[in-house]
């Protein structure tokens, strides 16, 4: 286990460095506000959704690597989706992060996101790679025009 | 120049020996372990006193009236003495066990915050931990006082101009640490308690951190409270002490009531008994006590003078070797400060430093430190902090440096 090819992955430190729709989402539908209470890391996901379509979809806030290019990943591989995809692609994260879900043996919908995968021998940072997550559902959630099928 | 001799003559090696923890690995690679603000390694001494006392002594202490009873309690009560007079806090009976300066904070908040009402003020700083927050807000909102904040200079110190105009007539209490968690810097206490005590206020210091690495003695501080916890003492975790004046703790309510702390009880009403058993409810953590018994007479052993002045070597060399990282900026300069370096790193957040430093099994802080208010001071979401103990090595602080290099590589 090393901590560059297992955590901090090119990929990773990209999106950190340059992290895509990091920007507030002008008149934006949906909104949340998440908190990590262990580091004080503070992240506001801002979404536009529109017949269950999420059209477009921002970040901001401050954090560590990790949650930054978790919430940049995240933004680019739910653009365009539906909600329910997205619900589903926050299940399949959140499992895979924790171990439950091998995503080499396993279906899933990750895609790209599966370089996450290797968070799951760093238990101290699952809360950093899943914050984006969790306040993303928050967002969709909190104003109820979600539906989950 | 007596001081760098006694530091440089100081014996590193034969103390590290009395710390089982700092032979451990982590994955192979040896422990270097900066974490000491957090808590802190046990030597044998005192997890053989622990030992020895679990297996050849234990018994309900101030309870039992049967011969084991009856030493189990003479050496609890041993260690009240001995708190007693590594505080010079001279009457024991002014030495309350707790389970660590949270408690002993909170006892003072809830029952000496019952004697202040409505528009009475309560002085803190904006360097607290949470723990010497969080209860005043408490104690403010339920009781209508006020709470006034001392404001923190650039370099870390305290602003005593700030603190002096705070101060009034409806001051009557001042919650102070005498030792940032996350600054380091030393407070001027003595002073403080002066100012608080010319205008009526009362002063609990927040000994967390001050204790372990500074003699104190609380007749000369003058303060009416000081709390601290065993397991930054190099004791276990589980057990505290509120130190507090006679007086004082006399006129105070019980905090939490139960067992042991009553003289009658009837289904009708209860007296208490005086302090300090009245704040002592329900049986109390024998173990851990003895343990800070034999944590005070291993640092009796080492001697306060020599640890303290090898401490500071370690501050003054670790200040230097941080200071020549590119893009690092330490948070925290006071003249006078405890072994504490805390850091911004340009290159990475703290969480990550923390991760890439665990993998040469460097164990160092990263976050805000239970103290939100002093980050957002400095404007920083988070430090990485780097504590030091009469334990660690220069070589260490080189290693740490080294691993710094790394994430500066990594995230460069």
């Amino acid at each position: 286990m090393s901590y560059q090819s297992d955590l901090y992955q090119q990929v990773i430190l990209d999106h950190n460095k340059n992290p895509k729709n990091f920007r507030e989402v002008d008149g934006h539908s949906h909104s949340c506000d998440g908190y990590n209470p262990l580091c004080g890391d503070k992240i506001k996901v801002e979404m536009k959704i529109a017949d269950g379509l999420i059209e477009d979809v921002g970040f901001s806030g401050s954090g560590c690597a990790i949650s930054k290019a978790s919430a940049s990943l995240m933004t680019v591989n739910i653009k365009g989706k539906t909600v329910d995809e997205a619900r589903v692609m926050f299940d399949e994260f959140h499992k895979m992060v924790v171990g439950e879900l091998d995503t080499k043996s396993a279906k899933h919908h990750l895609g790209r996101l599966t370089i996450f995968e290797g968070v799951r021998e760093f238990p101290s940072r699952i809360k950093c790679a899943s914050l984006a997550w969790h306040t993303l559902v928050c967002a969709i959630d909190k104003t109820g025009e979600a539906t989950i099928e | 120049m007596d001081k760098s001799k006694t530091a440089q003559s100081f014996d590193v090696e034969k103390i590290r020996a009395d710390f089982p923890m700092l032979s451990t690995k982590v994955d192979g690679r040896p422990l270097v372990y900066l974490d000491n603000a957090a808590t802190t390694q046990k030597p044998l001494a005192v997890i053989e006193a622990v030992r020895r006392f679990d297996s050849e002594h234990y018994a309900p202490v101030r309870r039992g009236s049967y011969k084991i009873g009856e030493v189990a309690t003479e050496m609890f009560e041993d260690v009240r003495k001995k708190v007693a007079t590594f505080l010079n806090a001279g009457d024991t009976r002014q030495i309350i066990f707790t389970s660590g300066a949270t408690q002993s904070i909170n006892l003072v908040a809830h029952s000496f915050g019952k004697s202040l009402g409505a528009g009475d003020e309560i002085i803190i700083s904006n360097m607290e931990h949470h723990a010497n927050t969080v209860p005043w807000q408490m104690v403010r909102d339920e009781r209508g006082c006020v709470l006034k904040v001392i404001p923190v200079n650039d370099d870390g110190t305290l602003s005593m101009e700030g603190y002096a105009k705070l101060l009034g007539p409806k001051t009557k209490l001042v919650a102070i640490t005498h030792s940032s968690n996350v600054l380091g810097t030393v407070n001027p206490i003595k002073e403080i308690t002066r100012m608080a005590h010319s205008v009526g206020a009362k002063v609990m210091v927040d000994g967390a951190q001050s204790v372990p690495h500074i003699k104190i003695d609380v007749k000369d501080l003058d303060c009416d409270f000081l709390a601290f916890s065993g397991h930054k003492l190099y004791a276990p975790s589980g057990v505290g002490v509120l130190f507090g004046k006679y007086d004082v703790l006399e006129s105070m309510p019980p905090y939490v009531t139960g067992g042991d702390m009553i003289v009658t009880v009837s289904l009708a009403r209860s007296t208490f008994a005086k302090p300090p058993h009245r704040f002592e409810a329900g049986t109390p953590p024998a173990s851990q006590v003895v343990g800070l018994g034999a944590a005070i007479d291993y640092l009796n052993s080492v001697g306060f003078e020599k640890l303290a002045a090898y401490e500071q070597l370690l501050l003054e060399y670790g200040t230097k070797v941080l200071s020549g990282i590119k893009g690092l900026r330490i948070i925290g300069s006071a003249p006078h400060k405890a072994a504490i370096i805390s850091f911004w790193l340009e290159a990475a957040h703290p969480h990550d430093v923390v991760t890439i430093l665990d993998q040469d099994a460097i164990a160092v802080r990263g976050g805000h430190h239970c103290a939100q208010p002093v980050m957002e001071r400095f404007g920083v979401p988070a430090t990485t902090r780097a504590s030091f103990s009469l334990y660690n090595k220069t070589s260490e602080i080189d290693q740490l440096a080294e691993s710094l290099q790394k994430v500066i590589k990594v995230f460069g």
